[in-house]
């Protein structure tokens, strides 16, 4: 017994040693920089420890815009891409005809490179002395105002990141979804409507629940992902994302690493912790509802 | 309220895309179902039995023909207004609700003039329950349940809404051998107790046998021959239902007519008055011998099994299509195992002639050729 159970430690070993040195070690360097005070990354000195670091962050305009900007980005983006991936999904798993095509097709985007898309969203909707853009030609000719997307209020800017973040995340959740309910027992649908159920009630009463878990799964790896975001906001808006407004959490932090206003390490991991903050509370509660929710 | 099928044909595309042929699961069915009988679907898979029951609950549509459910048309009819009770195979219980939830959601489909109150629901789900005997195991999930439970919980939420016919698909097929035979006699009970029209689809020609009313013997898609259990027994029409009801099965040989006289090698083993003269398939039953040295039938003797009341003879005969015959002689007749033969006379009622080609049963004096 003794024995077995050292050979699995020994399995284990190699990845513990790793995960340790790439993980567990970064992740502690990174709490203690983000309490030195007036750390310098070029003399390896700092002036003191305490929690300015973290003061100084949450009082930093820039941090709160990123915030928000993440939220809002997180609580649109989230809801709106399972909703209109369970739809697409029960949509190909629907009809007979050409399923792989158009399961291909909504597969196109995920082989896509980001930046590639981000370029294609600049076509659409970028403002230029030439062109305002096929999206503003398109409300021109509804009768609309033409609205500048990239540099213009923040209404719109936060629109495209949305717009943009939901049609790059989409094609996993329905390749997740299309698969889920293919796995669904068609008996369950046939007994629903022998039992009388309409269409919506089976939805909502045999399908939905059928397949909670794989929604809870790609609710929580939304939230997850799209706390993380930053090269959707850098893809339409280029790298100076405090002054486009446009900033994320991440990008925050990358940018007290490295960008023009960088080389502040202790400022960085005091935002990496407070998003590592956020995103673990959000996932708890996620956890802690689909406990109660979900049929596994 | 009876069911009548009228000329039911059901085709499927083909599985291969590239050809156009179509799979034909039913063929120009025609037959009444009576009144609160107990009805049993028989024949061996692919017959095209579950595809009538789909097509009696509305899950399937024809291809052509009709299905009148007393004088209503329901052909076109959808399955949820049909108001039927199907209980699946695999049973389909909702895995996610609890026996009560998966009794009462039919209850909660009612709209209109039909809509009932909560009170109202839960009395009928816990009569329906009460009339399966799960009322203690109502607060449980499926996956709680054991195979029996959970055949009786599809049965309740198949009642629940007291459904004018009661449709099963190979119902006892996933339960153990004893769980079984119990369950058999559950359903004749239940089915007695609410007189529902009910059909249930099974290849076990026993269990068909054992609980229906009528039996549906059908081959290929139509219909081979309907009737009480008994008569389909003692009088088939075709070696093909022969064959498929009783247990051992029915002994095949290859025979011959000459003069009225049936011959089994050279041996002329009954008389065939009437019959014309030629080539026949001969099925005998297993109880059709009667051991009898100054019998006109001599096979050779394999074994002896005795089983207390009964005494299973197994011998071998030149002209048997097959591996071994099985006889069924009362334990009082003694066979004498030490011997290298055995003789028998044969019961006439118990033997039946086919013809060669077709495999339908030939009548005395009026033979298909």
């Amino acid at each position: 017994m003794k024995k077995s159970g050292l050979k699995a430690w020994l399995y284990l070993l190699p990845s513990l040693i790793f995960l340790g040195f790439f993980m567990v070690y970064p992740l502690v360097d990174v709490l203690v920089y983000s309490l030195e005070e007036g750390y310098n990354s070029a003399s390896q000195t700092f002036s003191g420890v305490g929690l300015y670091n973290y003061a100084y962050v949450l009082r930093d305009p820039y941090f709160l815009q990123a915030v928000k900007n993440t939220f809002i980005l997180v609580i649109i983006t989230v809801p709106v891409s399972t909703g209109l991936a369970l739809l697409i999904s029960l949509g190909l798993s629907s009809i007979g005809k050409l399923r792989e095509l158009f399961r291909t097709i909504y597969f196109l985007p995920y082989v896509t490179n980001t930046l590639a898309v981000g370029l294609v969203f600049m076509i659409l909707f970028k403002k230029t002395p030439y062109t305002d853009g096929m999206v503003n030609m398109l409300i021109g000719l509804f009768g609309g105002k033409s609205v500048d997307f990239i540099e213009g209020p923040y209404w719109a800017k936060m629109f495209v990141l949305c717009f943009y973040t939901v049609w790059i995340v989409l094609p996993f959740k329905i390749l997740i979804l299309t698969s889920a309910l293919a796995s669904v027992n068609k008996d369950y649908y046939s007994a629903a409507r022998v039992d009388g159920a309409s269409g919506f009630r089976i939805f909502a009463r045999i399908t939905v629940p059928m397949i909670s878990p794989m929604l809870f799964y790609l609710i929580i790896t939304g939230f997850i992902g799209a706390f993380k975001a930053y090269s959707d906001s850098v893809a339409l808006f280029g790298t100076n994302l405090n002054a486009a407004g446009m900033n994320t959490i991440v990008g925050y932090i990358y940018d007290m690493l490295y960008g023009d206003s960088g080389g502040y390490p202790s400022y960085a991991s005091a935002a990496a912790l407070i998003l590592f903050a956020i995103v673990f509370t959000i996932t708890v509660i996620n956890l802690f509802i689909s406990r109660k929710k979900v049929n596994a | 309220m009876n069911v009548i099928l009228m000329g039911l044909t059901k085709h499927f595309p083909s599985k291969n895309k590239r050809s156009k042929e179509v799979v034909v699961a039913v063929d120009d069915l025609s037959f009444e179902i009576p009144d609160g009988q107990l009805v049993g679907l028989l024949g061996p898979s692919g017959c095209g039995k579950t595809t009538t029951l789909n097509l009696i609950s509305g899950l399937e549509k024809p291809t052509a023909g009709s299905i009148f459910f007393g004088k209503d048309d329901v052909t076109t009819v959808p399955p949820e207004m049909r108001g039927v009770g199907l209980v699946f195979q695999n049973y389909a219980l909702y895995p996610h609700m609890t026996v009560l939830q998966n009794i009462l959601f039919p209850l909660e489909n009612l709209k209109g003039d039909k809509k009932l109150s909560k009170e109202e629901m839960l009395k009928r789900a816990h009569d329906a329950a009460d009339l399966v005997q799960i009322t203690e195991l109502l607060e449980r999930k499926p996956a709680e349940l054991s195979g029996g439970q959970q055949q009786r919980a599809a049965i309740a939420r198949a009642l629940v809404k007291m459904p004018k016919i009661l449709l099963l698909d190979e119902p006892l097929s996933n339960l153990d051998a004893r769980l079984r035979l119990q369950t058999r006699e559950e359903l004749r009970r239940i089915q007695r107790e609410t007189g529902i029209t009910t059909v249930f689809v099974t290849h076990d020609q026993e269990e068909a046998m054992s609980i229906s009313d009528m039996i549906v013997v059908m081959k290929d898609g139509s219909l081979n021959q309907k009737g009480r259990p008994q008569e389909v027994y003692d009088d088939p029409v075709n070696l093909f239902v022969a064959k498929f009801l009783g247990n051992p099965p029915i002994n095949v040989f290859r025979g011959e007519v000459r003069n009225e006289k049936l011959f089994i090698g050279q041996e002329a083993v009954m008389d065939a008055p009437l019959y014309p003269n030629g080539p026949v398939t001969v099925g005998i039953r297993p109880e059709g011998f009667v051991p009898n040295d100054g019998g006109r039938f001599t096979c050779g003797l394999v074994g002896v099994e005795v089983m207390g009341r009964d005494t299973s003879v197994v011998c071998s005969h030149p002209e048997f299509e097959g591996a071994s015959i099985r006889a069924i002689v009362s334990s009082e007749n003694n066979v004498d195992a030490s011997k290298k033969t055995v003789v028998f006379d044969l019961k006439p009622n118990k033997v039946f002639l086919f013809d060669v080609d077709t495999g339908r049963r030939l009548r005395p004096g009026r033979g298909s050729r």
